[in-house]
């Protein structure tokens, strides 16, 4: 499906618009006749590649999806004290024996969808068959109907206090990793300020990149929670899954909240591929009753991190050795975030100041020599998004991010490369809303804006030609995006 | 010039959602709790997002879950609840209906809604009672008084004993509490279902309150719509704190009430006279 933009017949453009408003107003008459107008109220969510919701619990429980989720996968107070709880209501049901014994906790999400990628600044091959150089300019677009990745998720209690998770997830060509898996053993000593989880799982992150309510290439990510300036070798998302202990607690009501996890310096890959060496993620965060405005929260992180520059300490017949990764060199990302409503608008404010070692910076391994003007990397990131929930069957949402460096690798660079820009706008209706299963109509427009450089969504071919356009141009990626997400 | 559009659009559309948020419909019905009223209106969302899937959307205990449920969730078109702080055959007060809320119901599917805000919670309130004309037509019951409470003795802990037998506790409790006695099989609810006694030696809270306050006034005021009646007219308030005490030495617990009884047992146990009918009783 992939076309020049610039050298794109009208045609093309045409049905890919045409197809679009004819996908459109199928699924709308598809999904009102369906039950869209049903009397049942739930919500409850699943995302494309990575964001997360458990119909599984629904079931189990009776509660329809929106007792959880302000629009699923993002979670209300009431599902955040639910899994803070270790996925328990603490109603004395809670253990699987109360549970009929057929009932199985497995959750399936996926999302059909037809969606459009454009990416600027992009170098071809000056005649298409022939190899450049010489190269030239062009806007690739691509799009047509498409499969997001598949959740396969596993979750609940294994005994009073003690549950798991499990999700194998795949790409779109089912190519399979486990995306979490971890048990935790919760109220220890009857204090439910101590909860220990042990395996891979999510940073406890006050907005979660997993329980969000963008699907696009684009917008599915938060530019701020991955981003690392060009060259740098630190392999560490803010976003990504990571494998290690979590120590947990929160009152009562979860509106207070601490973690303390240790975590390997392996950015969650399993199988010991990189060095010794041991995070920390701290995270605090404390929720108010604001009334009729709704739950306050308010929080601040701080990640502090190795990683190896050195990929492999020893050789066995010149052949790297796993896991013997050295010369580590520290990064740390901190900051603050907030989930504020307003009635049923609700916003999440987010803030980041990120530092690198230079040798980490400039990809130098630690024994190596550092290139002139090497520098600690210094950068700034912040969001702000907005959800106007208009019932529990239908959200709005919108963001605006950037990102900012304030420190290049190399004291040559120019100041803005690599800076971001992105915005999404977008919409969510849940035609039915009930305890078993979800779904919803997802439709999202995202832009990219990223300055001399290669979009974090990984759409494009690669980076912009240098010198020509470098560093002054910049790169604009564009998703648009309209899928049916389901979660059973 | 780019980004000054995009700040203006940004901030222009946060306005409107901001109006959009803002526009509430007035409502008729409303509660007072803890100096905040809740409006039937905005009650009305609340109920929507969490409680509509059991209660149903007429509030008749017939939403799409509750086939699944046991026991059954609550039919708000009675009026009838089972925990309250008036006199049994009244109407809660709202702030019972709000207690109830945030506490939950242990061993049932109602969660405790604490994590909600109490406005939430106060609203939600307000829509429930709608759906019942009662609340229209009567007023709530005046709230019992709970006189303080008296020392734990052994001999608060045997007259309690001795009220178990007599007020014939045992018949559906058992003669140790265990929820096993002779009628605990026949009970029913307001509606015919199947409803069991409970059953002190879970350790498990209570539907209507952990405390020893909350047990007293669970057996002066009844839990309507059970078996389990009002003794309002058959015991005095002392004699009420006796049962109170007595019944905490059945529960799996190193409370105060345990440490007296198995003090007491340790030398006396063989004087007590057997709990049951009269002439087979353990």
């Amino acid at each position: 499906m992939a076309s020049g933009c610039g050298q794109g017949s009208g045609a093309g453009r045409w049905s890919w618009v045409v197809s679009g408003a004819v996908t459109g107003a199928c699924l709308t008459l598809a999904l009102a006749l369906s039950g869209g107008r049903s009397r049942a109220y739930t919500a409850y969510s699943l995302a494309v590649h990575k964001t997360k919701a458990i119909p599984a619990f629904a079931r189990k429980y009776g509660l329809p999806c929106s007792a959880c989720h302000t629009a699923w996968p993002e979670l209300n107070s009431f599902g955040q004290a639910f899994r803070d709880n270790g996925y328990q209501l603490m109603n004395d049901r809670d253990s699987p024996i109360w549970q009929n014994p057929s009932y199985f906790p497995v959750t399936a999400r996926i999302t059909p969808n037809l969606h459009l990628e454009r990416t600027t600044h992009q170098a071809v091959d000056a005649t298409p068959g022939v190899a450049g150089p010489p190269f030239v300019e062009r806007a690739i677009s691509q799009s047509g109907f498409d499969l997001s990745g598949m959740d396969l998720w596993l979750a609940g209690t294994l005994f009073q206090n003690i549950s798991f998770s499990l999700l194998p997830s795949s790409n779109n060509l089912a190519q399979f990793h486990f995306e979490n898996a971890f048990v935790r053993f919760d109220n220890l000593g009857n204090s439910r300020w101590v909860n220990v989880k042990a395996g891979k799982f999510e940073l406890d992150n006050l907005i979660s990149e997993k329980r969000f309510l963008f699907l696009s290439n684009n917008g599915g990510l938060y530019q701020s929670y991955h981003f690392v300036p060009l060259g740098d070798a630190t392999n560490f998302g803010l976003g990504d899954n990571q494998l290690g202990v979590e120590l947990t607690g929160h009152s009562q009501t979860s509106y207070s909240r601490y973690g303390v996890a240790v975590l390997s310096s392996t950015e969650g890959q399993p199988g010991l591929p990189g060095g010794k060496s041991f995070d920390t993620y701290l995270t605090l965060s404390q929720a108010f009753d604001a009334g009729k405005l709704g739950v306050e929260r308010v929080g601040v992180y701080a990640y502090v991190g190795q990683r190896p520059t050195i990929a492999a300490s020893q050789t066995s017949g010149g052949t790297a050795v796993a896991g013997t990764a050295a010369g580590d060199k520290p990064f740390y990302r901190i900051g603050a975030a907030g989930d504020l409503f307003f009635g049923d608008l609700e916003f999440l404010p987010f803030f980041m100041h990120a530092y690198d070692d230079q040798y980490l910076a400039t990809a130098t391994p630690a024994n190596g020599t550092l290139p002139a003007g090497a520098q600690n990397a210094t950068w700034n990131a912040a969001f702000l998004e907005a959800h106007y929930y208009v019932s529990p069957q239908l959200v709005f949402t919108g963001r605006y991010e950037t990102v900012r460096m304030s420190s290049q690798p190399l004291a040559a660079t120019p100041t803005n490369l690599g800076n971001i820009d992105a915005y999404s706008v977008g919409l969510r209706w849940y035609p039915f809303m009930f305890s078993r299963a979800g779904l919803s109509w997802h439709t999202e427009v995202s832009f990219a804006k990223t300055q001399g450089a290669y979009p974090l969504s990984g759409d494009g071919i690669g980076p912009p030609l240098a010198p020509a356009l470098f560093p002054s141009d910049a790169v604009w990626s564009t998703s648009v995006f309209t899928g049916l997400d389901f979660d059973f | 010039m780019r980004l000054h559009f995009a700040l203006a659009a940004l901030v222009s559309g946060t306005g409107a959602l901001l109006v959009l948020a803002g526009v509430t419909p007035s409502a008729a019905q409303e509660t007072h709790v803890h100096g905040l009223s809740g409006r039937a209106a905005a009650g009305k969302k609340v109920y929507q997002r969490f409680c509509i899937g059991c209660h149903g959307p007429d509030g008749d205990g017939a939403g799409e879950n509750a086939l699944w449920i046991d026991p059954k969730p609550r039919d708000f078109t009675l009026a009838v609840f089972k925990c309250r702080s008036t006199p049994s055959g009244t109407l809660p007060t709202d702030e019972d209906l709000f207690n109830a809320m945030t506490r939950g119901f242990v061993t049932t599917n109602m969660p405790q809604w604490r994590p909600l805000t109490a406005q939430n919670r106060v609203d939600a309130i307000a829509y429930i009672k709608t759906f019942s004309p009662k609340w229209k037509t009567l007023k709530a019951g005046t709230p019992i008084t709970i006189p303080p409470e008296p020392k734990v003795t052994i001999q608060s802990e045997l007259h309690g004993r001795e009220l178990f037998q007599k007020l014939e506790c045992w018949k559906c409790h058992g003669p140790t509490g265990h929820g096993d006695g002779p009628s605990a099989a026949t009970l029913t609810d307001n509606k015919d279902r199947p409803i069991p006694p409970y059953n002190f030696s879970t350790g498990s809270r209570f539907k209507c309150g952990v405390t020893n306050q909350d047990l007293y006034r669970i057996f002066i005021t009844g839990l309507d719509g059970t078996p389990m009646p009002s003794f309002a007219d058959d015991i005095q308030p002392g004699e009420a704190w006796d049962l109170v005490h007595f019944l905490r030495t059945l529960q799996p617990f190193q409370t105060e009430e345990a440490t007296v009884w198995k003090t007491w047992v340790a030398n006396h146990g063989s004087e007590l006279k057997p709990i049951g009918p009269p002439g087979g009783g353990q």
